[in-house]
């Protein structure tokens, strides 16, 4: 900066007062994420003034009116065609309002309404002192087994702020897939990450595991994010600006007008290249693929199990959304650079889930593990860089989370003495002593293995032949051989459950509130419409499937 | 009007679906149900018939097309129905003998406590078959096949208490596969040939088809055709199946299922017409089966069985016509009918005289029973005399013209045809005789059985006996109906196109060495059994006779060339499969086991490594995303 232009920032006081414009905010377009994150205000409100006992009800109402509110409201902005034809930027150039927006919207506020439904599960833990308690420590603050904790429990007391906290993450994982500058990308990954990391932490038993869960979730979240940011800052520098449709302008050269501050470094390729896959990698980071999964098992052992049900679907839906986003929307000119390299980072995520699984006792980790070989499926879908691709993956990512939510929900059913019996040996002969639950799990476990039938085949399917088509055919078969270890383990639940005698110690299985049942309920009706006649929610998707940029 | 063509399927079907999911509440009415369902059908079939009588014959044949099945381009299978004389002929058949046997196992099934059960599969039976002869392409009516087959499976394994019946309907079941898989392989050929399955393109293109590949498909439907109406190779599981309730060996193992072959080979006489290999390997089989049925008939004690080899000689009688070409399609069909009306009576009589026995088949053990039985003598006569060709009567008719068509045949083929049919004329003569003076003449032979009780044979109840009467009426007057001024013919001839053919010898000639066999054949049997008293036990026999009371050793040839082959074979397979392919399998997945347990530790649940894993990728992504600029 020249000694003048310092001189003219102190003189500018003399000239008239230039009028600053009203930032213009399409307040219709961005109401679903302004409803849930008001309603996780309002949340924290309760907590302050409404009486404990009657906060939980009030806690859920707010929630799952908030959530279905926000879903209408999704609903009716694809309805008037802001997915199709009158798609377009909103809130000055941050958040885009398209068909990959509103679609993945509307499975993180149905994923949501599930997640409440879960949390607010109350009849699975027995009655401590008169009181029904659900799966959340009596007072997140006091130390395990100590006298305070004991108090708390005797009062009465529970967590009730892990409602606004789930808002919140939903707040956040809207504008996630939705973010159109880089900004946005990063404030909306720590919204909906900071509550998450708290409510990771907040387990009623085995609490010391679900706090170091959290930890380890927020230390490795935090250095992804640190990753992430200083992408952000590396693509400032090359391209002059965060907004994604100037990025991609300047990786075409196609751009029009230069920030002369930033001359000198623009088009720098060597920032394009190590900021792309800077935040590529905090993306990946969050959806959990190999080498950045490691967190993956031990957070969805240690949190929560609704918790862990809830975050591993939604948290891959905004994960993969924003990944979309990122890389057809901003970096579509560089997909000569970044294809070979997210392959590579495909294969290794689908074998490395899937063999690793094999040898899991968990069946949280289990599961976890299977997480991370879907992140590779749904990544095969992502590298295909055609119209098929995104819907693809929409379509998968809309039935891997109801199959996701509804596996955890059952696995929170199965308890011991100890709480959840999440061992797979417990798990024996459960067929036997409880055919509906374990038929009903076999069903998430074939969808999870992609049998026909099931939303886990056409999607599977969709993405395959996307890759296939996308010309990444060596991907494919990586993919089925994938399929093929992972079946192994799927498989053997369903003979551990149906074929194996019953331990006589073994646990018994909880009935759920209606609450859980409906999560239950609603994931198996899902996977099986989408299995049977996956046709229309592939148009949807395929309809979806337009990134406005 | 062609609406109501899925109600003729639809019909039965519900009552299948009724019955067998209701559950005992309809116990008491199950029967009701089945019968009123199967009756409407007919009713339906009925309504249909008088429409397409009122339309000038070249546009009888109706087409339905309820919705598209499997449609991936390039690949379409539609559930469509088509509706043509030739269908017609055998719903009209279908659901009228089935109704009459509904009406009959009322008072057969009465003290079976599964009684619902088997209407169930009664209907069932009669959806799959309608299906069979109503679809208008290969794929559905492949679903009606397999639908017949395995209505057949659980209803000749109805008292599968019996292991015999359990056995009897496995070996059926596992016959059958064999000629599915013709169909099945002859179906996926027409796909790969002709590009669809329907019979108007399929049919329509063979003139432009190389004769190689439509005698493939011709070979492999006649295989389809073998298994289903047990033709010789595919023979051996027809005998057994006796053991399902007599209402099913006249329905299904009689008068309909079994005859499907034949329709099978009617409908797709364009291919068989372009391909003459495969319909002289079709009269061959014709032939060979006629005699193989004729004499195993004539060394049976069992009155079932008898009456089952017949079924398999008569319906050689259909797959010689059917092979002929268009100059047997008619008679075969024509056959066909008149032979449902009077086998279905026949075993229908069968099933009085058991009922009235305590279920005794031996007929060894039976003798002058028209005195006891009136009725089931008159009706059982009446067949007798309709299917050994007897003037006059229905199989008369179409018998004759059949043997009259085999030697219009022409050349050395059409001499040895048609002697090969006279002969199987005298021969069912002789054994129909056979079961009829063993059964209704001579003194009783009938004695207490271990328990001491003695039969006492008495007529059966009306619900059993009107059907008899009625399937007698058409054994006596359908052949003549239909004969008698080529009506028949003119009916069926739009579809399946008829010729004359130019016999060696004149019709009169025919018939009158029709009279001469039969003759003999009656009077050898009226010898043997008539003026000699019948041993209660069966004698040791000729060396032919013991042969054929073994079913001419099918069995034991199955056995030793089949099974033994089969077992080695499977033996050395099942080595291959534990050494060589196990070995791979177990091999991978023991690697792939030891890789997962070595990569797990390296999940050591360090916060610190796991962020080194991360630095490390973060280090390779981007140094990747260089290199691929840099290359």
């Amino acid at each position: 900066m020249s000694a003048t232009a310092v001189h003219s920032l102190w003189t500018t006081a003399a000239d008239p007062i230039q009028k600053i414009d009203a930032p213009n905010i399409e307040y219709g377009q961005l109401a679903p994420t302004l409803i849930v994150i008001g309603a996780a205000v309002v949340g924290i409100l309760v907590e302050a003034f409404v009486p404990r006992r009657s906060r939980y009800y009030v806690q859920i109402f707010v929630s799952v009116v908030a959530l279905a509110a926000a879903f209408a409201a999704v609903v009716a902005l694809a309805a008037s065609g802001y997915g199709t034809t009158k798609a377009g930027i909103a809130a000055m150039g941050a958040v885009a309002v398209d068909g990959p927006a509103l679609f993945l919207q509307g499975v993180i506020l149905l994923a949501g309404v599930l997640g409440v439904f879960t949390f607010a599960e109350r009849r699975l833990d027995p009655v401590a002192h008169g009181n029904r308690v659900d799966s959340f420590a009596a007072q997140a603050a006091s130390v395990p087994g100590s006298d305070s904790e004991k108090a708390a429990v005797k009062a009465g007391f529970t967590t009730t702020e892990v409602f606004p906290l789930l808002l919140f993450a939903i707040g956040g994982m809207l504008v996630f897939p939705a973010a159109n500058d880089l900004l946005t990308l990063f404030i909306a990954l720590e919204v909906f990450s900071l509550p998450l990391y708290l409510l990771c932490a907040v387990a009623r038993r085995k609490r010391i595991m679900s706090q170091e869960a959290a930890v380890k979730y927020f230390l490795l979240g935090a250095f992804a994010s640190a990753f992430t940011l200083f992408g952000i800052a590396l693509l400032y520098g090359y391209a002059g600006s965060v907004s994604y449709a100037t990025i991609a302008q300047v990786v075409d050269g196609t751009v029009e007008t230069v920030n002369p501050a930033l001359a000198d470094t623009m088009g720098n390729d060597a920032l394009l290249l190590i900021g792309a896959a800077m935040i590529v990698m905090g993306l990946l980071f969050k959806v959990g693929a190999v080498p950045f999964h490691m967190w993956t098992p031990d957070v969805y052992q240690g949190a929560p199990t609704p918790v862990t049900g809830f975050m591993a679907a939604a948290t891959k839906v905004a994960a993969f959304g924003a990944l979309l986003r990122l890389l057809y929307v901003v970096l579509p000119g560089l997909r000569w650079d970044w294809r070979p390299v997210m392959m590579g980072v495909a294969v290794v995520t689908m074998l490395g889930g899937a063999i690793v699984a094999i040898t899991q006792t968990d069946i949280k980790r289990l599961l976890a593990y299977s997480s991370i070989a879907h992140a590779g499926f749904i990544l095969a879908g992502v590298i295909a860089m055609t119209p098929d691709g995104v819907s693809s993956v929409l379509f998968y990512l809309a039935a891997y989370s109801f199959v996701t939510i509804g596996a955890f929900a059952v696995v929170t059913l199965v308890r011991d003495a100890g709480g959840e019996a999440t061992h797979l040996s417990k798990w024996a002969g459960l067929g036997r002593r409880s055919p509906l639950v374990a038929a009903v799990f076999a069903v998430y476990l074939l969808a999870f293995a992609g049998i026909p039938l099931t939303s886990g085949f056409a999607g599977k399917f969709a993405v395959f032949k996307a890759a296939a088509e996308g010309g990444a055919s060596a991907l494919v078969v990586v993919g089925v051989i994938s399929s093929a270890i992972a079946a192994f383990f799927y498989i053997r639940v369903i003979v551990l459950m149906f074929f194996s005698e019953p331990r006589p110690e073994g646990p018994t299985v909880a009935v759920p509130s209606p609450l859980t049942m409906t999560a239950i309920a609603v994931g198996v009706a899902v996977t099986l419409v989408l299995g049977v006649a996956p046709q229309y929610f592939l148009d949807l998707a395929g309809q979806a499937g337009v990134f406005v940029r | 009007m062609e609406n109501l063509i899925a109600l003729l399927v639809a019909a039965p079907l519900l009552g299948a679906a009724v019955l067998l999911c209701g559950g005992r509440r309809l116990d008491p009415v199950g029967h009701w149900i089945g019968t009123v369902l199967a009756s409407a059908s007919f009713v339906i079939g009925a309504i249909l018939f008088a429409d397409m009588l009122g339309k000038d014959e070249e546009h009888r044949a109706l087409a339905q097309h309820l919705f598209s099945w499997i449609p991936v381009e390039g690949f379409q299978a539609d559930i469509a129905f088509q509706l043509d004389q030739l269908s017609m002929t055998f719903v009209l058949l279908i659901t009228g003998v089935g109704s009459l046997i509904h009406v009959y196992s009322i008072g057969y099934m009465e003290h079976d406590e599964r009684r619902r059960r088997f209407f169930g599969y009664l209907n069932l039976f009669l959806a799959a078959m309608l299906l069979l002869v109503l679809a208008d392409n290969y794929l559905l009516l492949y679903v009606g096949w397999e639908g017949v087959g395995l209505a057949s499976y659980l209803l000749i394994g109805f008292w599968q208490h019996k292991p015999s019946a359990a056995t009897a309907a496995k070996k059926a079941f596992l016959v059958n596969r064999v000629g599915d898989m013709g169909l099945s392989i002859a179906i996926m050929l027409m796909f790969t040939t002709f590009g669809t399955f329907a019979f108007g393109p399929v049919l329509e293109a063979t003139g432009e088809t190389g004769e190689g590949k439509l005698t493939a498909i011709g070979l492999m439907l006649l295989l389809a055709a073998c298994g289903k109406s047990a033709q010789v190779p595919l023979q051996s599981w027809l005998g057994d199946a006796m053991e399902g309730p007599t209402p099913v060996s006249a329905l299904i193992h009689a008068a309909t299922m079994v005859t499907a072959g034949v329709y099978l080979i009617v409908r797709s006489g364009e291919i068989f017409n372009a391909a003459p290999d495969a319909q002289l390997v079709t009269t061959v089989v014709g032939a060979v089966t006629l005699l193989f049925g004729a004499i195993v008939g004539c060394a049976k004690d069992d009155i079932k069985k008898a009456l089952a080899g017949s079924t398999m000689s008569q319906i050689g009688y259909m797959i010689l016509a059917a092979g002929l070409g268009p100059i047997g399609y008619v008679f075969a069909i024509m056959h066909l009918v008149t032979h449902g009306f009077f086998k279905a009576g026949l075993f229908l009589g069968a099933g009085s005289v058991m009922h009235g026995m305590n279920d005794e088949v031996d007929m060894r053990k039976y003798g002058g029973l028209r005195k006891h039985m009136p009725v089931t003598f008159v009706t059982f006569g009446l067949g007798y005399l309709a299917i050994i060709g007897f003037p006059g009567l229905s199989g008369f008719f179409s018998k004759d013209k059949i043997i009259e068509a085999a030697f219009a045949k022409g050349g050395t083929e059409g001499w040895i045809l048609g002697g090969v049919a006279l002969l199987g004329a005298a021969i069912t003569a002789f054994y129909m005789t056979r079961v009829m003076l063993m059964t209704f003449f001579g003194e009783k032979r009938w004695q207490p059985d271990e328990h001491g009780h003695e039969p006492h044979p008495h007529e059966s109840p009306k619900s059993m006996t009107i059907p008899m009467i009625v399937l007698a009426f058409g054994s006596v007057f359908a052949g003549g109906f239909f004969g008698i001024g080529d009506r028949f013919l003119h009916w069926l001839e739009p579809v399946t196109e008829h010729t004359h053919g130019h016999p060696p010898i004149g019709a009169t000639t025919v018939t009158l060495s029709t009279m001469v066999v039969l003759v003999i054949g009656v009077g050898l049997a009226y010898l043997q059994y008539g003026r000699r008293p019948v041993p209660v036990v069966a004698p040791r026999g000729s060396l032919l006779t013991r042969a054929a009371r073994r079913d001419l050793l099918q069995d034991d040839f199955n056995h030793v060339v089949l099974v033994r082959g089969g077992e080695h074979l499977t033996r050395s397979l099942v080595y291959v499969d534990h050494t060589l392919v196990d070995g791979v399998v177990n091999g991978t997945a023991a690697s792939m086991g030891g890789l997962s347990g070595r990569l797990r530790k390296l999940q050591n649940g360090y916060a610190r490594s796991y962020a080194v894993s991360m630095f490390g990728g973060a280090a390779i992504l981007i140094a990747a995303t260089l290199l691929m600029r840099a290359v």
